[in-house]
């Protein structure tokens, strides 16, 4: 989950490698072996919230869909798979809990990220780097769209793209929606001492089709836009290693390099590339997430437009 | 016979005659004639004649004498009204005196009309009991006396019997009650279709028919033999008295008495079952004659006719003995010795024997009659489709033998017999098993009959936990009246199905018959369904098994569509079609066999019984949370707005996230293929210029492939 903020405090190695003032953009002997430094644009924190978000939501999206999609004869089988609705439906419950610890670390670091970094709400709100949609992304978006139909260059990004911000909310009203809804399904007798009966039929439609909104929306659009957009085609890596190519930002956040070069702090924002094997580890990791994602999608369409009943 | 000798024989038995008491008077001319007429025994009439002329002598002759009476009663078109009938009143004198009663004077029977004026009263009744006072008292003692006492208006008179004026000696063949006339006078009231056959309870059936065709019927109406018993002969003639009346010619205990009047020595001839006296001694200990020889049917009823096993197994016991058509004629006397039967001589079966022919068995014309003895169960074999196919001489038809066998018959308790419960379904699958010959006939719904209930609870049950209790094919479909389910009167027609299977489980049907599925509480033209349409016939299974569970919900929906339909879209219902039983199916809610209409307030549903019928499974559940819509559907805006208005809601978000990002996506992509080009263009370009200079070059990884060259 990319912080609202830029976080430009860079500890640890990458701060290291940095009062070494080694020059940018000079390799650096690793193993014998020549490697450029590379762009740290996630903290190692962002990168492990991720991760868990990752873990949690297709579990939840695995172990959800069995009941949504009960009509179907892999619903059973993965239910069977997952030891039973029982044994599913703790699972789901388990990652549920993850989700919503997730959900309140980030909040939590929101806020000593705010402390530390000594600046106001309104700052921290409506700065230059943060997740809300502003008159910039407006600016970019009517730019985008003209380049889109061959009407402009490509728009000069900044650190946070509108639909980046858009997927970051997406989640962050998911959580809102599905979690409640959820809670309300997890802990029926308490909720209805205060709600109507029939608002748990309510919550549970609402709870299936944000869920399906979501799933849906994570494993197409949100795999596309940061994926499998040809340029970037089969995977970005980049949210769970945390680094990113010099070039790939110059390329792909052009205004983000220049503001940082302008304010001479790129320097502070270099760091050695992971060692191979953490890469290797985080692209199987990246490739597992991607497959179950796709074939969480196929089995959605299967189920809604070919066993619908 | 002529009437002289009667007479005289009368004359010479004073104890039967008529007492001739004071106040009777006798005729003269009566007393001229039989002195006239009897001259054979001369001494007795003189006798007799002094005495009547004594009787005459001492009276006054008195008004209302016969002239009196006749002159009136002798007009043949002398009628009187009772109530709307016309009776007739004529009395033909010249008859009367040709009668058994000719010697008495008109008053002496219509005794209150001695002296009377003229014209008279209707008479009082005639009392018959002032001379046959040991008849009257017998008959007021009797069912039909007891019957007139109660005011039955069916209930017989002296007169009924024994006409009036015209009354005759017994043993004048014109008499009602006459040996040869008895059973057509009984026969009056006794037979089919009389007022007394059809309004009083009567436990035979076609007595007159029976009797007429029973060897005692035939020798007295065929063969003229008026020593051949008729109904008097045992039922007595006025002591009449039901079988259940300890006093009672017919009853149990008296009836060896009354049949061996006749056949005195029959025990001789039943020398297998008594040992001489016992049968009079202590007829409770023993078969009474009837049980055999049914009342009224006596010929149907085989004898033994003194023929002994052994004279038939002088041939039988040949194991090469062989019919001219080649069926094998051998008995295994073992067999017979270890059968049900063993009791019963080869002749009761094989009837018709005679035992003064060489071969006792030449006479024999039919087959074994097993309803000789098995009458009932015999008239539940004719009404049997079985029975039928075997009227209609369908050479399938099973017939006893086919089902029983014919000399080994053993007991259906007998574990050996093939009527043994465990024995049943192998039985019966020799016919109807697939493939089988009553299983080609079939047309119907059932198949692999035999196999499927094999693997049921009920096969189950009885072949591999052998519980002969076990309900089997018989249970079920009856053991000789088998009907096919679409006859009303089957045991597995529908409307019979809950009491058939109540037989065994009876607390079930005592639940079901008060449930809304009965018919006795839904009146509806749908059908309603009973025990197999959710258990099915034959492949029942165990209702506490999970696979039944589930199916069960697909047998509820086939009936209760929507209602299915939309608790399948609950969390309840989606839990049930992964398979899994935890959830709260049909019947957890709306229970099983005592399922009512939800405004029953016995209902588990009922608003006083739903929040425990929640409980059962949430703990701690209130009447809120009682309000979940256990099959909502988001399909019906009417009935559930709010579930109605969410669907949509979510779908439209959903459908316009989509559309707008999958927009959003189509048009980036041309873009970003450019992009992809230009990009492997930089690196081709990047990679021949490294290649150029002969640099040792950076990683492969055109991702991790800096252009480095542009930093500072």
């Amino acid at each position: 989950m990319p912080a609202p903020t830029q976080d430009h405090d860079i500890r640890g190695k990458a701060a290291a490698i940095a009062s070494t003032e080694t020059p940018v953009g000079e390799s650096v002997i690793a193993g014998g072996k020549q490697r450029a430094l590379e762009y740290v644009r996630f903290r190692p924190l962002h990168r492990a919230l991720h991760a868990s978000m990752v873990v949690s939501f297709i579990t939840l999206a695995l172990t959800g869909m069995t009941l949504k999609f009960s009509y179907t004869a892999w619903a059973s089988r993965l239910s069977r798979f997952m030891g039973g609705f029982e044994s599913a439906g703790f699972i789901h419950r388990s990652a549920a809990f993850l989700m919503f610890t997730v959900f309140t670390v980030h909040i939590v670091d929101l806020v000593r990220t705010k402390r530390r970094e000594k600046v106001s709400w309104l700052k921290m709100l409506f700065g230059a780097d943060s997740m809300l949609l502003n008159g910039q992304d407006l600016r970019e978006f009517i730019a985008t769209m003209k380049w889109f139909v061959g009407a402009g260059q490509r728009p000069r990004y900044g650190r946070w793209t509108y639909w980046e911000k858009f997927d970051y909310f997406a989640v962050f009203w998911g959580v809102f929606v599905i979690g409640l809804t959820g809670l309300t399904l997890w802990f029926p007798i308490f909720f209805t001492r205060l709600l109507p009966g029939w608002f748990l039929n309510v919550a549970t439609i609402i709870h299936s089709d944000e869920a399906l909104l979501a799933t849906g929306f994570i494993f197409t659009v949100h795999f596309f836009n940061t994926h499998l957009r040809p340029e970037k085609f089969p995977m970005d890596t980049t949210v769970f290693t945390g680094h990113m190519p010099l070039a790939e930002l110059k390329r792909d956040k052009p205004r983000e390099y220049d503001e940082l070069v302008a304010k001479g702090e790129l320097q502070q924002h270099l760091a050695e590339p992971q060692p191979l094997v953490v890469v290797k580890t985080i692209r199987v990791f990246a490739w597992i997430a991607l497959g179950t994602g796709f074939c969480i999608v196929a089995a959605i369409i299967y189920a809604m437009i070919f066993a619908y009943r | 016979m002529s009437k002289l000798r009667r007479i005289a024989e009368e004359v010479a038995r004073p104890q039967t005659r008529p007492e001739v008491r004071p106040g009777v008077r006798m005729k003269p001319w009566t007393q001229t004639r039989h002195a006239r007429l009897s001259p054979a025994l001369f001494g007795a009439l003189l006798m007799g004649g002094i005495v009547l002329l004594l009787a005459a002598t001492a009276h006054a002759r008195a008004i209302g004498d016969d002239d009196t009476c006749l002159a009136c009663h002798s007009d043949k078109t002398m009628t009187t009204k009772h109530g709307k009938q016309t009776v007739s009143l004529f009395v033909d004198g010249k008859k009367f005196s040709a009668f058994v009663h000719a010697a008495l004077s008109c008053t002496g029977c219509h005794a209150d009309l001695e002296g009377k004026d003229i014209p008279h009263e209707t008479p009082a009744k005639v009392n018959c009991g002032t001379c046959h006072a040991d008849e009257f008292a017998k008959h007021a003692k009797s069912l039909h006396g007891k019957a007139l006492a109660r005011g039955d208006a069916l209930a017989p008179r002296c007169y009924s019997c024994h006409g009036n004026h015209d009354i005759l000696p017994i043993k004048d063949p014109r008499s009602p009650v006459a040996p040869l006339k008895v059973p057509f006078t009984c026969g009056k009231c006794h037979q089919e279709g009389t007022a007394v056959s059809k309004t009083r309870n009567i436990p035979e059936h076609d007595i007159l028919e029976n009797f007429s065709e029973s060897i005692h019927g035939q020798g007295l109406l065929k063969r003229g033999l008026t020593v051949a018993p008729n109904c008097a002969s045992c039922h007595t003639a006025h002591s009449i008295l039901p079988h259940t009346d300890p006093n009672s010619s017919i009853a149990r205990k008296n009836i060896a008495t009354t049949c061996t009047k006749c056949h005195s020595q029959i025990e001789q001839v039943h020398r297998k079952t008594i040992r001489g006296e016992l049968w009079e001694k202590q007829a409770n200990v023993l078969p009474a004659c009837v049980d055999c020889h049914q009342p009224h049917k006596i010929r149907r009823v085989f004898y033994a006719q003194g023929m002994a096993d052994a004279d038939c197994l002088r041939c039988h016991s040949n194991e090469k003995l062989k019919s001219s058509d080649g069926r094998i004629l051998f008995v295994k006397e073992s067999d017979h010795a270890a059968s049900r039967h063993s009791k019963i001589a080869c002749s009761q079966c094989h009837s018709e024997v005679n035992s003064s022919h060489v071969r006792p068995c030449e006479t024999i014309t039919k087959k074994v009659d097993c309803t000789s003895c098995h009458a009932e169960v015999g008239q539940l074999y004719q009404r049997s489709i079985h029975g039928q196919l075997n009227a209609k001489a369908n050479p399938n038809a099973p017939t006893c033998k086919d089902c029983h066998g014919t000399h080994r018959i053993l007991g259906k308790r007998d574990p050996e017999s093939v009527s043994f419960p465990t024995k049943v379904p192998d039985l019966c699958a020799r016919c109807h098993q697939e493939g089988n010959k009553a299983a080609v006939a079939y047309k119907g719904q059932q198949h692999e009959i035999i196999g499927h209930y094999n693997e049921s609870i009920h096969g189950k049950g009885l072949l591999k936990s052998g519980l002969t209790v076990t309900a089997t094919c018989t249970s079920c479909h009856t053991a000789h009246r088998e009907l096919p389910a679409s006859d009303p009167e089957s045991t597995v027609n529908r409307k019979n199905v809950p009491a058939t299977c109540g037989v065994c489980h009876h607390g079930i049907e005592e639940q079901f018959v008060d449930s809304v599925h009965s018919v006795s509480v839904t009146h509806t033209d749908k059908q309603l369904p009973v025990c197999s349409d959710c258990h099915t016939a034959h492949t029942i299974q165990r209702a506490d098994q999970d696979a039944f569970k589930l199916e069960i919900m697909n047998k509820c929906g086939r009936c209760h569509e929507k209602i299915a339909d939309t608790y399948f879209e609950t969390y309840h219902g989606k839990v049930s079609r992964l398979g899994y039983t935890q959830t709260a199916k049909c019947f957890d809610c709306h229970g099983s066999h005592d399922i009512r209409s939800v405004n029953d307030p016995h209902s588990r549903l009922s608003r006083a019984n739903v929040l425990t019928t929640c409980q059962k499974c949430h703990a701690g559940a209130t009447r809120r949370f009682a309000g979940y819509l256990t099959h909502a559907t988001h399909h019906d805006p009417q009935k559930y707005p709010w579930l109605f208005w969410t669907f949509w809601s979510m779908t439209a978000l959903l459908i316009g996230t989509f559309a707008i990002s999958g927009i959003h996506t189509l048009l980036w992509l041309p873009r970003a293929f450019q992009m992809r080009r230009e990009l492997k263009a930089e690196e081709a370009a990047e990679r021949l210029k490294n290649g150029a200079n002969g640099a040792d070059g950076a990683s492969g990884d055109a991702k991790q492939n800096p252009s480095s060259g542009e930093e500072h």
